[in-house]
Parts: C-alpha cells; structure tokens; sequence
C-alpha cells in the first residue's frame, strides 16, 4: 500500500467516523428527555460530524483529482460559525415560550426573570 | 475498500436522517420539531459531499453550500416566529 492509498483510507476512516457521529446525535435526539438536551445533542455531535464528513471529503478530491475545493472549505467554515447559533437561537425561543424541562431538573437560573419575582416554581 | 466504507457511511447518513424523523413526527413542542429539521440539514450536507465524492464529480459542491445557507436561515427564521410571532417586524414610529 503506498502513500496515497494511505491518506486516501484515512480519508475515507473520517467520513466513517462522521457517519458514526450522525448515528450518536441522532440517537441523542430520540433518547434526551426535553428540548433543551436534545439540543446539546443536535448541535454539537451533529456539527462534529459535518466537519468529519466534509474534511474526509476535501482530503479525497486533493488526493484522486489534485483539486482544491475552496467551496468545501467554505462550507465548513460555515457551519462551524452557524451551528451553534441557531442551536442557542432555536433554544432561547424555546425557553421564552416555557417548553417544560424535564422532571429531573434541580436547578432553574432564569426563573425570576422569566416569571416574575419571588414567585415558588410549582412541582 | 473505500467504495464499501463510503456506502457503509451512507447508509449510517439515512439511518441517522430516519431517526430524526421520528423525532419530528412524535415530538412534543414545536422546538423539538425544528431541532431534528435542523439536523436533517447538516445531515443532507454530508450525504451530498459523500454522494460527490462516489461519483467522482465537482458539480455538487455549490450544493454544499447553498443547503447550509438556507438550513440556518430557515432556523433563524422560524425562532424568530416562535419567540415574537413574527419574522420581520414592522417599524412603528414614522
């Protein structure tokens, strides 16, 4: 095996593993109790998995085409910048709007601030 | 070898996209729903980068992008509704 059948397996290892990822956040989405960790699990393990992906990718048209993608690139800068802004976006929305947490939350910063103050949250 | 492996990704990419639509058929709030389409975006990116790179073509790549573009703007716009009520506000004092 020579070296550009190497990084071409390597290449191909990390949109595996970002193949992988998409399962774990999707398996996070379905699993979580409320909105507030299935968007922990949606944002972040599914923007790892995009980056794996189109970096897999990027590493497999430099090796088999010598052509570099400037718009693959782009593509991941972009979702790197974005992801986690419409993630808190989507989750402050949902906040405003009092989606229930689950029952095994203890602790509530924003409470006061939400509902009034000095108002006892109801169990 | 690396056929198998992209198809084997693939595969994962649809099983991980069919679980998220679960997910927007059974959940709760509204939210919930719009999570799982954000993701079903970020997924369909990495099925066209995969799918670009099987066919041996550069002709999807603008396709990468664009669906980024319109996966966050479609989010953002739909928070906005949900927090607001409404996407684009109007200006009151003129």
């Amino acid at each position: 095996m020579n070296v550009s059948g190497i990084a071409e397996f390597i290449a191909a290892l990390l949109i595996l593993v970002g193949s992988m990822m998409a399962v774990v956040s999707a398996i996070g989405i379905i699993r979580f109790p409320d909105v507030y960790t299935r968007s922990h699990a949606a944002t972040k393990s599914s923007t790892l998995a995009v980056l794996l992906t189109l970096s897999g990718a990027f590493l497999l048209f430099w090796i088999n085409q010598s052509f570099v993608s400037v718009r693959i690139l782009l593509g991941i800068a972009f979702v790197f910048l974005t992801a986690p802004v419409s993630g808190h976006m989507i989750s402050r929305a949902a906040y405003r709007r009092k989606v229930k947490m689950s029952d095994t939350t203890v602790e509530d910063e924003l409470y006061d601030v939400l509902h009034g103050e000095g108002k006892e949250r109801e169990k | 070898m690396i056929e198998l492996m992209l198809s084997a990704a693939l595969v994962m990419f649809g099983l991980a996209g069919a679980i998220a639509l679960i997910r927007i058929i059974i959940g709760p709030s509204l939210p919930d729903r719009i999570i799982a389409l954000d993701m079903i975006g970020v997924i369909l990116v990495s099925v066209v980068a995969v799918i670009s790179v099987i066919l041996n073509t550069r002709a999807f790549l603008e396709v990468i992008l664009i669906l980024a573009i319109l996966a966050f703007i479609s989010t953002i716009a739909f928070s906005r509704y949900i927090e607001r009520g409404a996407i684009i506000e109007r200006k009151r004092d003129r």
